[in-house]
């Protein structure tokens, strides 16, 4: 590495510059009101705003395949119509239901014939706890989360509400339940006031059958067979303030987990309140909230480049939706977690009272790394150096829901 | 024939502009128009009524010659305006209110 500590001599800054010059990096944002697709060249600096995309409709989340680029999975949902999935197979430019043809598409009288929407538990429906304590019979409401197979593009996870795992293996145009994951005590799993969704999916890269998930009010699970059975990770959680047993094996509201392709062992959590990790895939997990001034948030993400370099967005607490102080921070800790700095070049340090949910940052694989982030007050923001500085990409754009970066060669 | 006037989201999701016509033999009944629908549109399914149960989603709405029927009978037929293209079969997303 041709650095000093962490000070970039100029004539290498100018050299990194040069060589992200040639990347392309997308950025996928999923709003309350339609899907916005950002791009820049790796330099980051100027960016083109295409959208919405499917105007007026909820899109939770929108994912690109890692072995395809161009194919880009999204979950567009409304209270009125339920449940749609949508899918691109040239970057975001045009969009189908899957099951469609092009040639469905065409002519005249062409309409798009994919169903693609049939998300149907396996089996007997079952029950979990009601907000009442009382046995509540599983409802599928719509897809948070889509995490798209790390080696074919048609293989993808769906994450719902009512918790439950979905998989396809024909591009989005049929889902099965992994039913697995609803063996393990989900009758004691009970929604909070945001809904009992699955919304992170980690797959493991060095290991094909291993799979996390996390569920707000439902806690943290593994799988080491490629689905078919889970097993509660919830060992060192603590939750004192949310469940009559804190170190319950199942109810935690995990808020977001994530990993680095390097470490896939090595998890980090933000927690309804507390900042974990766990250097065992989950086995057990230490807090390692340090000094942030407060640990309750939601997004928490690792750089790409440095596997111990992790960020979170302290929010004030689960009362109060919003930065401590009116400062929006975001805090980095170059040590896994413990020692943490905050991070607040470019990033309003007055009357800010903005959210940011839990899929709504991502980072880029381009040296330096970039971080970026939405807001629900609309903002996106992107960070080209680790997160040192910070500028706003996109402004006054609806609700963000989810944040994704395709970093594009 | 029958005329179905679909909501805003629903013609952008069949990619369809105004009215959409569907031919029906008598009798004809609400989930007779929806079945037909969702056989030349797919991707309706599961939009208006529930994959499975085919139950109406509670946000919908279906209005015929200015009445709501959303709660009559399945089999109540509906009447000649409709089936002689009349008057539209309106489906329509509640109102949000506020």
């Amino acid at each position: 590495m041709w650095c000093v500590g962490h000070k970039w001599l100029p004539a290498q800054l100018n050299q990194t510059e040069g060589a992200n010059s040639m990347s392309t990096i997308r950025v996928l944002v999923g709003t309350k009101k339609g899907a916005f697709i950002l791009t820049a060249d790796g330099t980051r600096k100027n960016w083109n705003i295409s959208g919405p995309h499917f105007a007026g409709w909820e899109m939770y989340h929108l994912k690109g395949s890692p072995a395809d680029p161009n194919r880009i999975y999204a979950s567009q949902t409304s209270g009125w119509f339920g449940q749609i999935i949508q899918r691109s197979d040239d970057g975001g430019k045009t969009w189908n239901t899957p099951g469609s043809s092009p040639e469905d598409l065409k002519g005249e009288g062409g309409f798009p014939k994919g169903e693609s929407n049939k998300f149907v538990y396996e089996g007997e429906v079952g029950k979990h706890l009601w907000y009442d304590g009382t046995p509540h019979p599983w409802e599928f409401k719509r897809i948070w989360h889509i995490e798209p197979s790390l080696t074919d593009p048609d293989t993808a996870y769906a994450g719902a509400e009512d918790a439950a795992i979905f998989k396809t293996t024909d591009g989005g145009k049929t889902w099965q339940e992994l039913s697995g994951l609803r063996q393990v005590k989900s009758q004691l799993w009970q929604p909070g006031a945001g809904g009992m969704g699955v919304h992170t999916i980690l797959l493991d890269p060095k290991n094909a059958k291993r799979i996390y998930v996390a569920i707000s009010a439902g806690g943290c699970f593994r799988t080491d067979d490629g689905g078919k059975t889970w097993k509660p990770i919830t060992k060192g959680l603590q939750s004192p303030y949310e469940l009559p047993d804190p170190a319950a094996e199942v109810g935690h509201c995990v808020h977001r987990i994530a990993l680095h392709p390097s470490k896939p062992d090595v998890l980090f959590m933000q927690k309804h309140w507390d900042v974990l990790r766990s250097d065992n895939a989950g086995d057990q997990w230490t807090e390692v909230s340090g000094n942030l001034p407060s640990d309750f948030g939601f997004p928490i993400d690792v750089n790409a480049n440095e596997p111990e370099t992790i960020y979170v967005v302290p929010i004030t607490s689960d009362s109060l939706h919003y930065p401590p102080e009116g400062k929006l921070r975001v805090y980095r800790s170059q040590t896994g977690g413990g020692e943490w700095e905050p991070l607040t070049k470019g990033l309003p340090q007055k009357d800010c009272y903005v959210n940011v949910l839990r899929d709504a940052m991502a980072v880029d694989s381009l040296d330096k790394c970039g971080i970026y982030f939405g807001t629900t007050g609309g903002q996106v923001y992107c960070s080209p150096d680790n997160g040192d500085t910070w500028s706003a990409i996109a402004e006054h754009l609806p609700t963000v829901y989810s944040v994704e970066v395709q970093t594009l060669k | 024939m029958i005329r179905v006037v679909l909501p805003f989201h629903l013609r952008n999701l069949a990619r369809v502009d105004g009215e959409v016509t569907l031919d029906l033999a008598s009798p004809v009944t609400i989930p007779a128009v929806l079945d037909t629908l969702e056989e030349k549109f797919p991707a309706l399914r599961g939009t208006i009524r529930d994959h499975g149960t085919l139950k109406r989603r509670a946000f919908v709405r279906f209005f015929i010659c200015k009445e709501d029927w959303s709660l009559e009978p399945p089999d109540k037929l509906l009447p000649d305006e409709i089936l002689n293209g009349t008057e539209p079969f309106l489906i329509v997303g509640a109102m949000a209110g506020g």
